[in-house]
């Protein structure tokens, strides 16, 4: 086994990037992401990697960048937070329609206002249908690891499509954890180089970005729609490769003691690390019987793999971190519960919003959702959603 | 002519909807649209070609004799060789239909 390295989690991911020997990196900072991009800019200003480090005036501008080195066949990194997210918004939309394999990181952070720079889950919600790959990292060596099969999964040509890798910021860019690192021996065995299947080229040139008149726009958007449904196979592939190579193996939705359970809570991001602690106290001092699902692929959303998880489970309990204002449902609560409609003997799902903010939410926490789960079940109580943690 | 768009699935466009044969747009016929054609006197030409080099869509050819005509297909009836024709013998005249 490798040597554990103690390391902000930003600069690991940063190192990631460095191993995956990127082309190009295109970055304005924004707190809590600044450190990944600025230890990168030292990599590149130190010659440990040679990439173009191009330095812009906006978000908009950043994304925009990435949108040209990629098509024209370089491998290309970002990386954003909340208002910088939005800035971005417009050429969110371009990249995967264009079909090019950026890879993003996200340190999660609230979107203003109140202006905020703590950590939910709001900005990526507001950019949930852009048609990226979305992944969601729970610790340091996940957002390494999972930084690095990106890579991997965008650029295969049966997907060719950016993906956003999700860190809660503060939470995970901002703490020293023990990363196990790959060896650049290694990582050269798993990610090959770069193979555009096509790009900005003199010798061999082709038109991107054309306008979709009414009889084209629609087939164009059923084309990534099935691009991105699609590519949850190579995800599971690439998973199961790494896994094989290097020990770790990653699941579109980490199942956590589930196998008796009749409540599992279903997270997504840091707060699963809690949540663990949480149910295994559950389970050890108070027989209770509960387990925990992760879910680390948010798009495309693993429907089949979630049905499977839930069958003969009575209460689901889903804890969101954005809100949907006026909306039936928080963004993962209400996915889950359409996901399960139309299914026989679903569970009852207890959709909850907590942690907004940068709100601590505490092992006692998810010990009160899933005791409210339980008695929300057992009423069979109609609601659309409720808040944990709010003072009312 | 490529086969017509839209006739065409989904699945039969390529990768991300690009062009792979840049330039195919002169496969289609664009100028109709046009609402005035260009027509020439070509008595006052004096082959200088400066209708050639300002028109924007390059819808202007060089003839055999060193006079210049007019590609109707892909005119979209701008005027601006009219306007920069130095002896006024390109004129805009009304598309009947």
């Amino acid at each position: 086994m490798a040597k554990k390295i103690g390391i902000e989690v930003s600069l690991a991911i940063s190192e990631a990037v460095k191993l995956a020997d990127v082309d190009a990196i295109a970055a304005y900072p924004i707190t809590p992401q600044t450190h990944i991009v600025e230890h990168l800019s030292e990599l590149v200003a130190d010659g440990d990697l040679n990439a173009e480090f191009i330095p812009v005036e906006s978000e908009h501008s950043a994304m925009s960048v990435c949108a040209g080195t990629s098509a024209a066949g370089a491998r290309t990194y970002t990386a954003t937070s909340s208002q910088g997210l939005a800035l971005m918004n417009e050429i969110l939309f371009i990249i995967p329609a264009l079909r090019l394999p950026v890879v993003m990181t996200l340190a999660n952070r609230s979107l203003s206002g109140p202006i905020s720079i703590w950590n939910d889950h709001s900005d990526l919600m507001s950019v949930r249908d852009t048609g990226w790959i979305s992944i969601f990292a729970e610790n340091g060596q996940e957002a390494f690891d999972l930084t690095l099969q990106s890579f991997k999964i965008a650029e295969d040509h049966r997907v060719m499509l950016p993906i956003n890798v999700n860190i809660d910021g503060f939470t995970l860019s901002h703490v020293i954890e023990p990363h196990e690192f790959l060896s650049q021996e290694e990582v050269d065995s798993f990610l090959p180089p770069y193979d555009p299947p096509l790009q900005l080229n003199p010798d061999k040139p082709v038109s991107m970005g054309m306008v979709g008149i009414p009889e084209i726009y629609f087939e164009a958007k059923k084309a990534q729609d099935v691009a991105l449904i699609e590519s949850k196979a190579v995800i599971k592939e690439v998973f199961q490769e790494f896994g094989e190579k290097f020990g770790r193996t990653y699941n579109v939705i980490e199942s956590y003691r589930a196998e008796d359970a009749e409540t599992l809570l279903l997270t997504m991001g840091s707060i699963g690390e809690t949540a663990m602690e949480a149910i295994d106290i559950m389970k050890d001092e108070q027989g209770k019987k509960v387990g925990l699902l992760r879910l680390r692929l948010w798009r495309p959303f693993p429907v089949d793999e979630l049905r499977e998880l839930v069958k003969g489970i009575k209460t689901l309990a889903v804890i969101d971190r954005a809100v949907s204002f006026g909306g039936t449902g928080a963004p993962v609560g209400g996915e889950i519960r359409s996901a399960l409609y139309s299914t026989e003997d679903r569970p009852y799902v207890a959709s909850f919003i907590a942690g907004l903010g940068g709100r601590d939410v505490t092992i006692k926490d998810f010990m009160d959702m899933v005791n409210l789960a339980e008695k929300m079940e057992t009423e069979q109580e109609v609601h659309e959603y409720k808040m944990i943690g709010v003072r009312e | 002519m490529a086969k017509n768009f839209s006739e065409m699935t989904w699945k039969e466009f390529g990768l991300a909807f690009m062009v792979t044969n840049p330039g195919c747009s002169a496969e289609y016929r664009t100028g109709d649209w046009r609402s005035q054609r260009p027509i020439a006197d070509k008595s006052k030409c004096i082959k200088c070609g400066v209708c050639y080099l300002s028109c924007p869509d390059g819808a202007i050819n060089l003839a055999a004799d060193g006079t210049y005509d007019f590609d109707y297909d892909h005119c979209k009836g701008c005027g601006i060789c009219a306007t920069e024709c130095w002896t006024g013998c390109i004129s805009m005249v009304e598309e009947e239909n």
